[in-house]
């Protein structure tokens, strides 16, 4: 087992641009769940419409790389709009529920056979970055302790965490304003608010459309890191991952979801190195040796370490348990 | 505990939907059906400004049904209400707030993981740093803040709770969350504050504070309607008692004549309690004055 070169490929996801497009979606998720109280279950949802509207402006219509970030950013508005207006006056569940499938549907629907021609289909779209690398100022790559990124991937880097940073801020700011006063009443007891004269409605449309819009976001940086979109990279466990971030790193806390996201990118990419090690070596049972059991056990490992964390920290890192210990 | 002392309100009429000199609130034809059931059913109540109104019934008249529709929290199925001269049926809540009608809840809803301190906060209305885009710039609210906080600390210095201003809402006892919703709806600055049961959960020994509270509000000019079964509480601090029973307005007056009205005592009760629905020749146990339902 060559425990230095894993550790140095955990290294390496934790802090590279993949990370950093889940800060961007666990902040989202920050707004709706840790401040709001929205129980977002469709995350991804938010992400696949940035990604496609980049994707489908650039490589189906032939549009330039800046009118694509704004179709991105205007699908995930509309998409939040589309899915509070029905849903945000209904009890929690409902949103909850609506959220999973709404997502699921979407990722079907742009996979699906008859949408190939805008979408790609099952075979998505590609080369629809050129234009972000050819901005690329960067001459050599990145070089982080024992490993180099390659100039592309470093510029991606740079671009999408200097993006998780501004995030970060713009949310801070937002919730430490009388604003952010109003989304944590809504989280605490929406009828309370209603009563004080703030419209609940409204404030949780907000919420939905700007931590969408951050989804989105990340969608669109995922897109650009891998210069493609394809469907099936949106699946229902982007946004469970993203949740695992927030609950990690302490929801309704300002740097949790990054630091959450860091160290999430550190385990799961150093877990799978150690089982795919340990399986070259033969070390593990049969079961666990197929050519699948490297994704499924990091999982199991993974969600293993989740439960340790709910039962024993379950305020997250940055999290105040005095705060959590309150009855809602 | 008769009242000795005239008052304003002595001269009127002691009959459901008596006109009131200067009504605040005006409630005509509401009702709120909930399959067979008529929850509520008041043909016309008028509420005088300026004096606490103690709206009163046994457990399912509709109380709380009843405030829920005034305060855009439940839809009448028919019915309108004049606050102030503005029509309120269909009015959503927060729209009822910002109006001046300013309601809170039988079970306390403190902000649990919001301070004391920005629960009050909450309260003010008109906040321009509440708007999406000027809450970035602290600059454009900060004044704003700063007199809402000062507000807020002489209404916290009232209610006793100033030393609790920086500890989380859920950290207060039951009483002090009476104490801390009723400061923050204050905030709102209302004409009228309706109270869901005050006392109910309350630590006897914190009642007769919170009834002083109340009293303050009228006094200063505010009118009240409060939601309560005891009698006793009722009783004390009351100008006005307004009596509920399976939805309908079954008798209203100055809490004396209330507490020797035969239709609520019946009401309370049972109408069966001492006679058969048909025989009137039995006398009553308290009094003959029996109002018309």
């Amino acid at each position: 087992m060559d425990l230095e070169a894993i550790l140095g490929t955990a290294l390496r996801s934790a802090v590279g641009p993949q990370a950093a497009v889940y800060a961007l979606l666990a902040i989202g998720l920050n707004v709706h769940y840790g401040y709001t109280g929205l129980l977002n279950f469709g995350q991804v949802g938010f992400m696949l419409v940035g990604a496609y509207g980049l994707g489908i402006s650039v490589a189906t219509w032939g549009l330039s790389l800046w009118a694509g970030i704004v179709v991105g950013l205007i699908a995930g508005v509309l998409l939040a709009l589309l899915l509070g207006a029905p849903t945000l006056r209904l009890r929690a569940d409902y949103f909850a529920i609506t959220t999973i499938a709404v997502a699921e549907v979407l990722r079907l629907v742009f996979r699906s056979s008859p949408a190939t021609p805008i979408t790609g289909g099952p075979f998505g779209l590609q080369s629809i970055a050129n234009e972000f690398y050819a901005l690329n100022p960067l001459t050599r790559g990145i070089r982080l302790g024992p490993f180099t990124y390659s100039v592309n991937v470093s510029w991606s880097l740079i671009v999408t965490w200097a993006l998780v940073l501004l995030a970060t801020i713009l949310v801070t700011l937002l919730v430490r304003s009388p604003w952010g006063r109003v989304l944590r009443s809504i989280r605490e007891d929406e009828d309370a608010a209603r009563a004080l004269g703030k419209n609940v409605f409204s404030y949780k449309m907000q919420s939905l459309v700007l931590g969408g819009v951050l989804g989105s976001v990340g969608g669109i940086m995922f897109a650009i890191a891998g210069s493609t979109v394809n469907a099936d990279a949106f699946r229902p466990q982007i946004t469970f991952f993203a949740y695992a971030i927030l609950i990690l790193g302490g929801a309704a806390t300002r740097i949790g979801p990054i630091v959450g996201a860091i160290i999430f990118w550190f385990l799961f990419s150093g877990v799978q190195g150690l089982v795919r090690d340990a399986q070259g070596a033969d070390l593990l049972p049969g079961v666990l040796s197929g050519a699948n059991a490297v994704g499924a056990s990091a999982l199991i490992l993974m969600g293993t370490a989740l439960v340790l964390l709910v039962v024993f920290r379950p305020q997250g890192i940055f999290g105040d348990l005095r705060e959590l210990k309150l009855d809602a | 505990m008769p009242e000795t002392t005239p008052h304003a309100m002595d001269t009127l009429d002691k009959r459901p939907g008596v006109a009131k000199p200067d009504p605040i609130l005006v409630i005509d034809g509401v009702q709120r059906r909930f399959g067979g059931l008529k929850a509520v059913d008041v043909d016309h109540l008028e509420i005088q400004r300026g004096v606490i109104t103690a709206l009163i019934g046994p457990n399912g008249a509709g109380k709380t049904t009843f405030f829920n529709l005034l305060t855009g929290f439940d839809t009448p199925d028919e019915g309108r209400w004049i606050f102030e001269g503005d029509e309120l049926g269909g009015v959503p809540s927060h729209k009822v707030a910002r109006k001046g009608m300013v309601r809170t809840f039988q079970l306390t809803k403190a902000l649990s993981r919001l301070t004391v301190m920005d629960n009050m906060l909450l309260g003010a209305t008109g906040q321009r740093g509440e708007r999406f885009l000027p809450a970035l710039f602290r600059p454009g609210w900060s004044k704003q803040e700063e007199a809402n906080r000062v507000r807020a600390e002489e209404l916290l210095g009232r209610f006793k709770l100033l030393d609790k201003k920086d500890d989380y809402a859920g950290e207060l006892s039951g009483g002090q969350r009476k104490l801390l919703e009723m400061a923050r709806a204050l905030m709102v600055q209302p004409s009228l504050v309706m109270l869901d049961e005050p006392m109910a959960g309350v630590n006897p020994a914190l009642v007769q504070s919170l009834l002083e509270h109340v009293t303050a509000l009228r006094n200063e000019g505010m009118s009240v309607i409060f939601v309560e079964h005891d009698m006793d509480v009722v009783m004390g601090i009351s100008d006005w008692v307004v009596v509920l029973a399976e939805g309908q307005v079954i008798a209203e007056g100055r809490p004396a004549d209330i507490m020797s009205d035969r239709a609520v005592i019946d009401a309370y009760l049972g109408r069966s309690h001492d006679e058969p629905e048909t025989d009137t020749s039995t006398p009553a146990p308290d009094g003959p004055d029996r109002t018309e339902e």
